[in-house]
């Protein structure tokens, strides 16, 4: 547990500092083909980063090495550091498990398992050693509570999860994401499969988590990135073309590809 | 040959044909339909007739054959005094080791194949020769616990070295079912799970292996059912002939209903109603395999799974 020990103590280093990831040189393969170029940018702590782009420039792939979930797939190859709280996570004494539990993850399609919504929530704490059933049920309702779902589920905890609509499917993922306790959550288009008013939820719900969690968002809407960001990155072609302040991206974009893709000249 | 060629303002005279040969094709096939209908309709008539007329067939020769007597008995050289109860007993000794042995080493190799296996040639030969093996004819099978079980670790013919001749013979099945249940486990839950910094194994153990259970129980239940059916295997391991004794041990010698079947119509030219007693064991075995199959096909209901 020296990497978590790590962390702690680099938190208060780093405090100082307001950043949570910083990104230096990054280069990413599928096989031959060169998904990522030369990314280099930093991640700052209590703030929503959106990541915009077309489809297929490497959004996507981005968020899922800040975690290593790349590494899921067999071909993937990768250079360059991903320093989180100073420490780089490619480093061989980091093991993705407790990498992961420090960094959630909510996803593009709402992925509960199939269970009750109860069994959900702690599944990340019961894996990581927690028995107790008051603290259980304890995490359960303030994941729920900060995901903006007990309310509606509190009288059914134990009904299975499938019974959910589409919107609280991912708001239950998101309490489930929480009850691990991260200290990032990086989201994938999570908003995508969602009809409107599931997603105003969700935008609302992510604009609360800011305070207490650095937020790293893929959203292929920039309508989304320009409510909910304070930072967004414009990622094309696996190159990070602009990365700036939301409000800078979307009023004074300083490179003309960027100005293309928010006017909506191509895309 | 008809023309498809489009024509801009076609002649009376020629939308009329246009529409007759249309006609024409249509009606052809809907008589092709109600031919194949028919052939359809008879193939299962055929397929039905035939395990129609063997359940007659037997259902006739064991009437007053299949009593308490006869289940509860032991075996005898007399046709009046013979009963089943030791291949009963045999047969579900041979179920208590197959059952352990090929749900553990069978989901064992599944898990291993689908989920730590890097995915390349290697990978892929063993599946297709695993596929291979499950074809493989049961006398083979039989051979090879004759010599491994049989001789090499001094089983004889026992309940325990049947069983696990038997269990190397669905084996190859039980891996592919499994490895079917585990394929279908999608993969967005593993990530879910993996996302929260879950290692392999609790994924595995957590995740995957209870959505795939139906699947892979549903597998197992009908080789099993497959494996107390069979005889060749057994008949090479040298079973022997008439055994009055109940097997007491798992190292006892034994008969199994497949084996009582063919060792007693065998005999039918001597002793004629020997041929009543196969067909009451028959029945006795339908129904086993019948139940067997029942509770497959209650679990893969109970549990379907909506994604």
């Amino acid at each position: 547990m020296d990497f978590m020990e790590d962390i702690k103590l680099s938190k208060k280093i780093i405090t100082a500092d307001d950043y949570v990831y910083d990104v230096q040189g990054l280069d990413l393969w599928y096989g031959n083909d060169q998904a990522l170029k030369d990314i280099s940018m930093k991640i700052n702590k209590n703030e929503v980063t959106a990541i915009i782009g077309p489809s297929g420039c490497g959004k996507s792939t981005f968020i899922k090495t800040l975690n290593r979930m790349i590494e899921n797939i067999p071909i993937v190859r990768t250079s360059g550091e991903i320093l989180y709280h100073g420490k780089n996570i490619f480093d061989k004494s980091v093991r993705v498990e407790e990498l992961r539990t420090t960094v959630g993850m909510v996803f593009q399609k709402p992925n509960p398992f199939p269970k009750s919504i109860y069994e959900n929530v702690v599944y990340g704490p019961k894996i990581h050693g927690i028995k107790d059933k008051n603290l259980l049920l304890e995490i359960c309702e303030t994941s729920l509570k900060s995901a903006a779902l007990w309310d509606e589920v509190k009288d059914r905890l134990h009904d299975n999860a499938y019974g959910l609509s589409g919107g609280q499917q991912q708001r239950l993922c998101i309490a489930r994401c929480l009850a691990v306790q991260p200290d990032v959550i990086l989201m994938d288009e999570p908003t995508s499969a969602l009809d409107p008013i599931a997603t105003a939820k969700i935008e609302e719900l992510i604009n609360h988590l800011k305070t207490e969690y650095t937020i790293a968002i893929v959203t292929h809407s920039m309508q989304q990135a320009g409510r909910i960001s304070d930072k967004t990155a414009f990622f094309l072609m696996g190159e990070l073309i602009e990365y700036d302040s939301t409000e800078v991206i979307f009023s004074n974009p300083r490179d003309k590809r960027t100005e293309d893709y928010i006017t909506g000249r191509f895309g | 040959m008809i023309n498809y060629e489009l024509k801009l303002n076609p002649t009376e005279a020629e939308k009329e044909y246009k529409i007759d040969i249309n006609k024409r094709r249509i009606d052809r096939r809907i008589l092709l339909n109600n031919i194949l209908k028919k052939v359809f309709f008879l193939s299962m008539v055929f397929a039905l007739a035939v395990l129609g007329l063997l359940l007659y067939r037997i259902g006739i020769q064991s009437i007053g054959w299949l009593d308490v007597q006869f289940l509860t008995g032991k075996l005898s050289i007399f046709p009046e005094k013979a009963g089943i109860w030791g291949a009963i007993i045999g047969s579900i000794g041979l179920i208590c080791v197959v059952i352990p042995v090929t749900l553990v080493i069978g989901v064992s190799t599944a898990i291993y194949l689908e989920e730590y296996a890097t995915q390349g040639k290697i990978a892929s030969f063993i599946k297709v020769n695993l596929s291979n093996l499950a074809s493989v004819p049961s006398v083979i099978f039989g051979l090879l616990g004759l010599s491994l079980f049989g001789r090499l670790f001094h089983l004889g013919s026992s309940i325990l070295a049947g069983g696990l001749t038997l269990s190397l013979l669905v084996l190859p099945i039980v891996v592919v079912s499994s490895q079917e249940a585990i394929k279908s486990v999608p993969n967005f839950l593993r990530e879910a799970s993996y996302g929260m910094g879950a290692d392999k194994w609790t994924t595995i153990r957590k995740v995957v292996l209870p959505v795939a259970l139906p699947g892979i129980l549903t597998g197992a239940i009908l080789s099993i059912s497959r494996a107390i059916g069979e005889t060749a295997p057994l008949v090479v391991l040298g079973i022997p002939t008439l055994i009055m004794k109940i097997p007491k041990s798992f190292m006892d010698d034994f008969t199994a209903l497949p084996i009582q079947i063919y060792y007693w119509t065998l005999d039918t030219v001597l002793t004629p109603e020997y041929a009543n007693l196969a067909a009451a064991t028959i029945i006795v075995l339908l129904v086993t395999l019948f139940l067997m199959n029942s509770v497959a096909i209650f679990i893969r209901n109970k549990y379907q799974r909506g994604f």
